[in-house]
């Protein structure tokens, strides 16, 4: 028990920290800048302990028990003794014996954009914003597979030893394609939500799956090859939601085709 | 007991939200790697924090960071200062950034990967002054992209225009950049919205298009992150080029 308390004052300790220098431009502007008092103060006050309070205790348990495991997972998915079996480990990497290691990308890339608090609130914003046209589980699944993919395609990359920028280059060209057939309500949002994707829960995640890759493969250096995972996890979102965005408006315009007095969502409030 | 139901079921939310990060870790440990599963009540332990962290988180976002960021930008938009809204959007981007963790962490990688390839002397201090320089070349371009990003909303600018443009410029960077630091010139760009920032600017940005005559908070609400991810990219580039040439 004393040992946790003490992990959590830790948590705590540095959760406030960071949370500091927001707190400070904030109030620092409300006071010298805009000089009226804060309305609902308590009730900000009170928000703000709860928001220390829950991340602190979020990166918490995940520090203390998803992290690990899933470090250590991604290490034995990527031991040359899991990948070859007893057989002898072969010079160059062949791809096609890394397909767990690309399931196992998509599913945490999946798993941890759906459980990432900054997407919830995006999503919340948006679901109301849009009154409700955007849905606020249809945005998060469409970013998970977003970013399922990416990361999936990024540890092909780390396999293949392909340059990143090939595949980073042709996800934009696909990304300004989309753009001009896109409606224009959802182009910000879709923009916004490749940023949104990579924070505390994905990233430490993500950055262990590419450093375990980068240095088990033959060929690769840990310190080139194990970056770039992130790039691909907040490129491929906006694709993702782009395209569902197209498919709600198509599903939208075939409804109206059946029934004509409906309008369509895109073209709605 | 009202309130015990309601954090029952805010708990049950979380829970949903958890619930695939657990169904995967489990069946890769157990289906794919066929091991047990280390230290089941930490783990147990370990999860129910997450659950409890993520439910208080949600409560306070509604409470504070919405509240918040909304406020300000209706503040900003009576006082009619164009100068304070721009200063506060900059130092917003600037102040959260330069203390972030990831990408302290990012810049001290950053700065070993430098002297491995002989960019940088391989001495603590060189590498420490090489990560500094990097942290603040990526806080700086984070300020700049909420400053250009208001600025966006303010005028009615389509946002796709501007990213785009953003777009060209790093695939022309690219071609002229140090190898070594376009991998981390490219990830710099997912690491600087933390999990504080991200409500707060988007509640900023919609607060803005909401109380400015003409703007929809949909279209022109939205896209301040896009930006925040987009020009660190360009500046860790062209920081990576100038420390080339010098």
């Amino acid at each position: 028990m004393g040992q946790f308390l003490l992990q959590f004052g830790n948590t705590l300790f540095s959760t406030i920290l960071d949370v500091s220098p927001i707190v400070i431009i904030l109030f620092g502007f409300q006071l010298f800048v805009i000089r009226q008092p804060i309305k609902r103060l308590k009730q900000i006050i009170t928000g703000m302990i709860y928001v220390i309070l829950g991340l602190a205790l979020f990166l918490l348990g995940l520090e203390k028990a998803l992290f690990p495991l899933g470090e250590v997972m991604a290490q034995q998915l990527t031991d040359p003794s899991f990948i070859h079996g007893d057989g002898p480990v072969p010079e160059v990497a062949y791809w096609k014996d890394y397909l767990w290691v690309y399931a196992f990308a998509a599913a945490i890339g999946f798993a941890t954009t759906i459980a990432e608090p900054s997407l919830i609130a995006v999503a919340i914003k948006a679901s109301e914003v849009s009154g409700g046209a955007i849905s606020v589980w249809g945005l998060r699944i469409a970013v998970a597979i977003g970013v399922a993919v990416g990361v999936s395609l990024g540890a092909f990359r780390i396999v293949t030893g392909l340059p990143l920028p090939w595949f980073i280059v042709s996800g934009y060209v696909v990304v300004i394609i989309q753009t001009f057939f896109a409606t224009k309500m959802i182009i910000p949002l879709a923009y916004d939500s490749g940023g949104v994707t990579t924070s505390t829960v994905t990233v430490p995640l993500v950055a262990a799956l590419g450093l375990g890759l980068a240095s088990t493969i033959p060929g690769r250096s840990p310190l080139i090859d194990g970056f770039g995972l992130i790039a691909f996890a907040s490129l491929f979102p906006i694709i993702s939601v782009l395209a569902y965005a197209q498919l709600t408006a198509y599903m939208d315009r075939r409804a109206a085709g059946k029934d004509n007095s409906t309008k369509t969502k895109g073209e709605a409030s | 007991m009202q309130g015990l139901t309601a954090l029952l079921k805010m708990m049950a939310s979380s829970a949903r939200d958890l619930a695939p990060i657990i169904i995967v870790v489990g069946f890769f440990q157990l289906v794919v790697l066929q091991q047990p599963l280390p230290d089941v009540w930490g783990l147990a332990g370990g999860v129910l924090l997450v659950l409890l962290g993520l439910t208080l988180f949600m409560q306070g976002l509604e409470l504070a960071l919405f509240p918040l960021g909304e406020s300000m930008a209706g503040a900003f938009a009576n006082k009619g200062s164009l100068f304070w809204l721009l200063t506060f959007a900059f130092a917003l981007g600037f102040g959260t950034t330069a203390a972030e963790p990831s990408l302290t962490a990012v810049a001290a990688e950053a700065a070993r990967i430098a002297a491995e390839g002989n960019v940088v002397d391989n001495t603590e201090a060189a590498r420490a002054e090489y990560a500094m320089l990097l942290r603040l070349t990526v806080a700086i371009s984070v300020g700049i992209a909420l400053l250009v990003g208001v600025v966006r909303i303010l005028k009615g600018w389509p946002v796709q225009y501007l990213i785009i443009s953003g777009y060209v410029t790093v695939v022309a960077m690219t071609f002229f950049a140090p190898e070594s630091i376009i991998g981390i010139a490219y990830d710099a760009g997912g690491v600087t919205t933390s999990t504080i920032t991200v409500p707060l600017v988007t509640a900023l940005g919609v607060g803005l298009a909401h109380v400015i005559r003409g703007r929809n908070p949909m279209i022109d609400g939205f896209g301040l992150i896009a930006f925040a991810s987009l020009t660190p990219m360009i500046f860790v580039m062209g920081f990576g080029m100038l420390w080339a040439a010098f």
